[in-house]
């Protein structure tokens, strides 16, 4: 009886991760594991926590690059000027639209895409390459090329509108000359070019659905719509919803598409826009820190609200 | 046992090796500032493109390096961004970086008290200070090399706007060009004829010079104690010169002078504006109008009414007040990083010799900040018709935008508060200058 309990107390101890009754192998096992990790663990702490500690610190100076001798401590005033003023909230908003808008529309062609994927037996490796090529093409290029192709001087979409309709779509009409069009425009670039990245990620999730469901679903008289709702959805939860967080955590940082086409004119500037300006045109390093820890803490926020919310386990892969 | 041994051994030198590449690559990219071709020195001067390009006979800034290498250095070139703002953004991240790869520099004025300020530039040689502050030099160009008393880098080009016009449209307006024209008269001399004013009013730094100069002009300062840090700095803009700047914006916009599109409108949509059939009428720009109306028509040659171009000095603000002129150029400084800094110097005073300084300006078009330069033969032909001595007049009584370190702020946050011209009232310098005091200390986003 006693036995057992102190075998218990050591199974328990040992789930909390007490080293004290480790085996002598797990201990050598794993002090070389740490070994092996340490430079790679070094340079991750060199490179990522001490920029990110720095900038917290930056973040509570009033400093300009160019003006050292002005440097001054303000506590948080860079923090409560950020958040009490307009044009982050504008920038805000502009991001958040963006972030939306490509998310539901990458969400539902990217599933439409590794669905035909999915299915389509005869050309799939060329299918799934071609698929890919918008990826593939650096973003800078793809935001020039969506550039082109909607200004007036070089575009053919003013061109293409105006056939299509029959002459009433106006051949001069500026996609860049308001802040809801300009915001299209970057919007369908970015579908374009990261829908491909999407339809990979479900397509690995719908690999992963037991057929022999779907098919017993199927001898039960679902229709196609029922089968793909309450078997196929849910058995990829896991898939979905990290394509999703992967998608969002990466539009919120937009910045190549509306830097190309617009420079952030008609309010179409992004946070990481936002940040950049102050950081690197301006050089005001305290307001640029305290404006990208704020970035940072928004992805965290989204990251917990994704991973605590919809309950994703980033370690597992499987659909159960 | 032996044998995990050597493992670790293997994984610890992979590692070793690891790190070692990533130094190594970090190293190597700022290599290449000393050496170059049999022992020689190889000075870098990063340049702002310029019509040369980076062809050695272009007649630019290229050409102007291939002829001031000695056999004691060569002078290499680095072409910079196109927009004054890249260029700043690229040679601060460069001097603020503290890289001995840069030695010369082509600096915009308005972003070179900045740099001096930070303590980036090299001090002038006495010698140098002395030539430049002798009188040969236009004033403005001294002005504008100067901070807190000190001159802090090489006069190299001096620019400024004159007022363009059509003599046929200002003979049916009834001006008299011969005398000094206000912007008044300008606004009514378009209405009547029913042409336009070229003004440069997009959001950009060029419409900062057309505020500044227009504030100027009514002897009136953006900023007064332009040496000052931004905790001390006052501001002139809520006075009534400011005011006086608003309204002559507000009145050529609301007549529609300034053409359809005033609020989008850089120096080539300006430009344009004066070519077009029927509504040119009058444009202020800088002197390269002249080679440009001259290779415009059809097949390079002059436009068909070169005959008909007049130009005289920048309109007044006020009436009978000397008008102030905007001051563009471009000064040389050297880089305190350096390990040439004598040469680099040296290199400098070849660059800006007067026969290097005429030959930059026939070539390229950018008036000569030396002032000896405008009495030669070859300039006086280039710019016919007292062309050179208004250029030469003009830039005396130029006004630097103020020479503040912080102007890059204060530039933006003007231009965002006077923009579009169409909204310009006279309340708008007084928000701007409370939303430029608010910027700089750091209450405001810009």
């Amino acid at each position: 009886m006693t036995a057992t309990i102190e075998q218990t107390r050591q199974t328990r101890r040992s789930r909390r991760g007490g080293r004290k009754h480790l085996s002598d192998r797990a201990r050598s096992e794993r002090s070389l594991g740490w070994k092996l990790s340490a430079p790679a663990f070094a340079v991750m702490l060199f490179v990522t926590l001490w920029p990110i500690a720095y900038a917290i610190v930056l973040s509570l100076y009033n400093y300009r690059l160019t003006d050292p001798a002005g440097k001054r401590f303000v506590w948080l005033q860079n923090y409560v000027v950020a958040l009490s003023d307009s044009l982050f909230w504008q920038d805000f908003l502009t991001t958040f639209i963006i972030v939306v808008f490509t998310l539901i529309f990458e969400l539902v062609i990217g599933m439409a895409f590794a669905l035909v994927m999915h299915k389509i037996v005869f050309p799939r490796k060329t299918l799934r390459t071609i698929v890919l090529i918008p990826y593939s093409i650096i973003t800078v290029v793809s935001g020039f090329s969506w550039l082109y192709a909607a200004s007036v001087g070089t575009g053919f979409f003013n061109h293409w509108l105006n056939f299509i309709t029959a002459g009433a779509f106006p051949l001069d009409y500026n996609w860049f000359g308001g802040r809801w069009d300009s915001l299209f425009i970057i919007c369908c670039s970015e579908i374009w070019k990261t829908t491909p990245f999407m339809s990979l990620l479900l397509l690995a999730g719908l690999a992963q659905v037991d057929s022999s469901m779907e098919e017993a679903a199927k001898v039960d008289g679902a229709t196609w719509w029922q089968r793909f709702y309450k078997v196929i959805l849910p058995n990829m939860k896991a898939a979905l919803m990290v394509a999703v967080l992967f998608r969002t955590l990466d539009a919120i940082r937009i910045y190549d598409n509306p830097f190309i086409m617009t420079g952030g004119a008609n309010q179409t500037q992004s946070l990481s826009m936002l940040v950049a300006d102050e950081t690197i045109k301006r050089v005001e390093i305290g307001m640029g820190s305290a404006l990208s820890v704020i970035l940072f803490i928004i992805v965290l926020i989204v990251a917990a609200i994704f991973v605590r919310g919809f309950r994703v386990d980033l370690t597992t892969t499987g659909g159960r | 046992m032996e044998r995990r041994r050597t493992r670790r051994g293997v994984a610890l030198a992979a590692a070793a090796a690891m790190l070692g590449t990533t130094m190594v690559t970090a190293c190597s990219s700022s290599g290449g500032e000393a050496g170059g071709s049999g022992g020689k020195v190889n000075l870098v001067w990063y340049i702002n493109p310029d019509g040369g390009g980076s062809n050695p006979k272009g007649g630019g800034q290229a050409q102007l390096a291939a002829e001031c290498s000695t056999s004691r250095y060569h002078i290499s070139i680095q072409l910079l961004p196109n927009s004054a703002s890249d260029q700043q953004t690229q040679l601060l991240r460069r001097l603020a970086a503290g890289d001995s790869a840069v030695d010369l520099m082509s600096v915009d004025p308005a972003y070179v008290t900045q740099f001096a300020a930070a303590g980036y530039f090299a001090p002038v040689p006495k010698a140098m200070v002395a030539k430049i502050k002798s009188g040969g030099t236009v004033a403005s160009s001294v002005k504008a090399s100067t901070y807190a008393g000190k001159i802090i880098a090489v006069p190299f080009w001096a620019n400024t706007q004159v007022l363009w016009y059509r003599k046929s449209v200002a003979k049916k307006a009834g001006l008299d060009m011969s005398k000094p024209v206000t912007w008044d008269q300008l606004i009514a001399a378009a209405q009547k004829t029913h042409t336009d004013i070229g003004v440069q009013a997009a959001l950009y730094e060029g419409y900062s010079v057309w505020i500044n100069a227009l504030v100027a002009g009514a002897g009136g300062k953006i900023v007064d104690n332009p040496s000052a840090d931004y905790q001390h700095i006052k501001l002139g803009l809520d006075s009534a010169a400011g005011r006086k700047a608003a309204a002559v914006i507000a009145k050529v916009a609301a007549t529609g002078v300034g053409g359809p599109a005033m609020g989008s409108s850089e120096e080539t949509q300006s430009l344009n504006l004066f070519q077009a059939s029927g509504s040119s009428g009058f444009l202020v720009n800088w002197p390269y109008v002249w080679a440009a109306l001259n290779s415009a028509g059809p097949g390079g040659k002059p436009v068909p009414w070169i005959k008909d171009v007049g130009w005289t000095m920048y309109p007044q603000t006020v009436a009978g007040q000397t008008a102030k002129p905007p001051f563009g150029g471009i000064e040389l400084a050297v880089s305190k990083y350096s390990n040439h800094t004598k040469l680099a110097y040296q290199a400098a005073q070849c660059i800006t010799s007067d026969k290097h300084q005429a030959q930059y300006m026939i070539g390229t078009g950018n008036p000569a900040a030396a002032k000896a330069v405008y009495n030669r033969a070859d300039i006086k032909k280039a710019f016919p018709g007292g062309l050179a001595a208004l250029i030469v007049k003009s830039l005396d009584n130029a006004a630097p935008r103020p020479l503040s370190p912080y102007w890059g702020d204060i530039s933006t946050a003007l231009q965002q508060k006077f923009s579009p011209p169409g909204s310009v009232n006279q309340n708008t310098p007084a928000a701007a200058q409370s939303f430029i005091s608010n910027v700089l200390n750091g209450k405001a986003l810009l």
